[in-house]
């Protein structure tokens, strides 16, 4: 093979604050499954992107089969043979699979004719899908071949494929790898983005790592462990800051074998958690995103029922106490998404101020609400966390993303929780934002709080946490201090890779 | 190329402005209207909006309007609540009847004794039976996830059926030599729901509607509970958050607004139409619908918004009596009230933008 499919040269790209790639290059071959590998905000979505023609590097080539290859607009990439199958689908429920399929054609031949094109395909490449079928009552697997099917109608050449696995059962997952090694068998090439080392050891034939933006390595991954690609995507430059060692304190929050199943569709079980958080600590929690973090959240903070006693609180069981008992005793979260969950974003920032802290804060009595009482602590929280907006009297949709986080994590803080649960509370923030939230978790936990704090970003949990565990399917590793730990360990732990001699063996 | 651009925040002057913009474009589409059936547009634009008040015959028309509006008010204040939480009782009509029903056969029930305990009790049933009423499509919702859209409003029907048995059969007048229709409640002292003061149209009905509208304003503008409705119709997530249980606050925001329906039904029944009849409901259950949107779900609003409705229905029936206007034209012209404020409405939370789309 003299002249690789795709070859990538020097691509750069910068938003302001922060530059998505630099000096990206690559090369993937015909029939390759290519493996591109990152944490999250490691430039991935970026570079899928720019192949994509969804964004325009500020500079670097592409060359497609030898030619120069600058799509302006995806419909120039789907014609020059490169199609792609996001992570959310953009299907319509309502309608069947062919008219989804003949709505993103050019020029779509008739129903009848399209729904023989999906039979066939989906029988060539052993995707069972019925054109005929309401998406509306496809399963995530199903829905995904849609969007597969309709790449394959295409032919494609390059087949990029973004966390193809994180909406599958496993069963699912064996049913898209065949129908992948079949398509590479003909000679079509896959850019294949994921977390999971697991499933890129068994399918990828070659590996990119980025982070921050950069390509820090290739390998071979049928040849290369999984812990080394770990490390690689981890990078071995984690700042791990020298902590004082304090007097541990009294166990207050204990999650005794927490199980809950998944509470909608995409959702992840919780598999017997079990945790002792204690006084003045801050334990940290990583993991890839849909790994738990939301129902574990979920499960703390009091929206999710759990079976009796596995949570306890200061050794009373709290399982079965709706979220307001909760942050009466002084359990506090703050979820990920802050637009609709955390703040309700057409309502002003008092009274979002109100949505956690009335219990607290006595924001009512009998049932009134002291709206004087209430501005006045949002002012608190603006003034304190430098929350820039000209008044509590906005609407927190007015607010910039990271302004509302910098509320959201505040409003918590600011109520002295003895627990506070925060879900990604640096996600979308400036770094002098991020290091002021960081700073004020850690004071808490200085004045005695107990902090669990999951993230993404491993730099940021090195930074601040007493002790480091991770969640993975919905499984949290035995929390060990953090420090001390080791790249490496950080990294196993992080990838699931634990368990992964016994999940593939098949090939 | 006109666009649309998501305000940052809600625009607080087209909230106001929306009603009022939304009545005049009413009143000129109307005018097109009545002037293609070959009225004068003015004249009947008049008639409608402005002879009810200030005519010769006002002083007959001005009790008109607090009859009328009173039941629209109090349904629209109760259908208020659930439409700010994002719960759809369509079936309002529904709860009026099963209201009447039950207050009127509380109340004939006791005939003929007289005693001061029997009204009491008939507003208590009045109550119950609409909210009785309500609480079947709000546990079907909550239990097993039916729509209250359709179960609501398939429920008017039950209900009409229920009226129409309830008129030929158990309610019937038995010295109503065999025409249906009950005794009338009007005339039976214990039972009727009398003017406060005589020929003002103040009767207790009426009342009640005005102190609906000062506890809900209460309620929605002090109340942890009107809080906790506004968040859920803002963002159902978020108020799992705080604490809101979805399923209770259906339960209680359908219960109001049966309730209400039931009470509107029964000072009806009692009152300005005095007896269980087969055409017993004119629709206020429905047209609630609209003065409570019309009314931005604000009970002040609503208040206004009655009032304004009350006048089409009256103005209406002087066009229709003075004029020879059809019906059907002033139902148009109550639908495009409707219609307007929700178009309108966009402009709340967006503002036009004109100019050439941009391809990235």
């Amino acid at each position: 093979m003299t002249e690789p499919l795709l070859r990538l040269s020097g691509l750069t790209k910068a938003y302001p604050g922060v530059v998505a790639n630099k000096d990206v290059s690559f090369n993937i071959g015909r029939g390759e499954v290519h493996a591109l590998l990152g944490e999250n905000g490691a430039g991935k979505s970026t570079l899928v992107k720019t192949i994509y023609g969804l964004v325009k590097p500020d500079a670097g080539t592409m060359t497609l089969e030898g030619q120069p290859f600058q799509p302006p607009e995806p419909r120039a990439a789907r014609a020059a043979g490169v199609a792609m199958v996001f992570q959310h689908f953009s299907l319509f429920d309502a309608m069947n699979v062919a008219e989804n399929i003949a709505l993103g054609m050019e020029n779509p031949p008739p129903q009848a004719e399209i729904a023989a094109q999906v039979r066939n395909v989906s029988d060539q490449y052993g995707l069972p899908l019925d054109p005929d079928r309401v998406v509306g009552e496809l399963s995530a697997g199903e829905r995904q071949r849609v969007e597969i099917i309709r790449c394959l109608l295409q032919d494609p050449k390059l087949l990029i494929m973004d966390e193809p696995t994180s909406v599958l059962t496993p069963q699912e997952v064996d049913i898209l790898f065949e129908t992948l090694r079949q398509l590479r068998a003909e000679g079509t090439a896959i850019l294949y983005i994921s977390h999971k080392l697991e499933e890129i050891r068994a399918l990828c034939d070659n590996a990119t790592v980025l982070r921050l933006g950069e390509v820090v390595g290739e390998c071979d991954p049928r040849q290369t462990s999984a812990r080394d690609m770990a490390e690689l995507m981890v990078g071995s430059t984690l700042h791990v800051p020298e902590k004082a060692d304090k007097p541990a304190g009294d166990v207050v929050l204990s999650l005794n074998g927490l199980s809950a199943k998944a509470p909608h569709q995409f959702g992840t079980a919780l598999r017997d958690i079990t945790l002792d958080v204690r006084k003045g600590e801050v334990l940290g929690i990583g993991g890839v995103a849909g790994n738990g973090q939301d129902e574990l959240v979920a499960a703390l903070s009091g929206e999710m029922k759990t079976n009796k006693a596995m949570i306890t609180y200061k050794g009373q069981n709290i399982a079965h106490l709706p979220p307001n008992a909760r942050r009466k005793i002084g359990l506090l979260a703050a979820p990920e998404e802050r637009m609709g969950h955390a703040a309700a974003p057409d309502m002003s920032l008092t009274e979002n101020a109100i949505l956690t802290a009335m219990t607290r804060e006595k924001l009512t009595s009998n049932g009134f609400l002291h709206w004087a009482k209430a501005r006045n602590f949002a002012q608190e929280v603006i003034a304190a966390f430098d929350v820039r907006t000209p008044g509590p009297q906005n609407a927190a949709r007015s607010l910039s993303g990271g302004n509302l986080q910098k509320f959201v994590i505040g409003r918590e803080i600011m109520q002295t929780p003895e627990v506070l649960v925060v879900n990604q509370p640096t996600w979308g923030v400036d770094a002098s934002a991020a290091a002021a939230i960081r700073q004020a978790l850690l004071d808490l936990a200085e004045k005695g709080s107990a902090v669990i704090v999951i993230s993404q970003d491993l730099d940021e949990l090195m930074e601040i946490s007493d002790s480091f565990a991770a969640l993975n399917e919905g499984r949290l590793s035995a929390p060990r201090p953090a420090k001390g730990l080791t790249v490496e360990e950080i990294g196993l732990m992080l990838g699931g890779a634990h368990d992964m001699e016994v999940a593939h063996v098949e090939g | 190329m006109i666009m649309l651009e998501k305000r940052p925040q809600p625009s607080r002057g087209w909230i106001f402005a929306t009603p009022v913009v939304a009545v005049l474009m009413t009143m000129f589409f109307g005018a097109l209207l009545f002037a293609a059936l070959g009225q004068d547009p003015l004249v009947t634009i008049r008639t409608i909006f402005l002879d009810p008040l200030f005519s010769e015959f006002a002083w007959f028309y001005r009790p008109q309007l607090l009859i009328k509006g009173a039941p629209l008010v109090l349904i629209a204040i109760g259908l208020s609540f659930g439409f700010r939480a994002g719960i759809w009782n369509i079936g309002a009509e529904g709860q009026y009847i099963v209201g009447a029903i039950c207050g009127a056969a509380v109340g004939l029930a006791f005939y003929p004794m007289e005693s001061f305990i029997i009204f009491p009790l008939m507003i208590i049933a009045g109550a119950i039976g609409g909210l009785m009423w309500a609480m079947i499509p709000g546990v079907l919702r909550v239990r097993f996830g039916t729509n209250e859209i359709l179960v609501s409003l398939m429920l008017v029907y039950v209900a009409e059926q229920l009226l129409a048995s309830m008129a030929l059969g158990a309610l019937r007048n038995p010295d109503g030599m065999g025409f249906p229709g009950s005794r009338n409640l009007s005339q039976y002292d214990s039972a009727a729901n009398l003017e406060i003061i005589a020929g003002s149209g103040m009767h207790w009905g009426v009342v009640t509607a005005f102190i609906a509208v000062i506890l809900a304003y209460i309620a929605l503008s002090r109340h942890i509970f009107g809080f906790n409705v506004r968040l859920s119709g803002q963002s159902p997530r978020a108020a799992r958050f705080a604490g809101v249980n979805p399923g209770k606050l259906i339960l209680i925001c359908m219960g109001i607004s049966g309730a209400l329906a039931g009470l509107a039904g029964l000072f009806e029944v009692a009152g300005p139409a005095g007896q269980i009849s087969i055409d017993f409901n004119v629709g206020y259950g429905f047209t609630a619908i609209i003065v409570a949107f019309l009314g931005r779900l604000h009970p002040v609003g609503i208040l206004l918004a009655g009032g304004l409705m009350a006048l089409t229905y009256i103005g209406g029936e002087i066009a229709q009596s003075n004029l020879g206007l059809p019906i059907a034209a002033i139902q148009i012209l109550q639908g495009m009230l409707l219609f307007f404020l929700l178009a309108v409405d966009v402009l709340t939370n967006y503002r036009i933008k004109f100019g050439r789309e941009r391809t990235a």
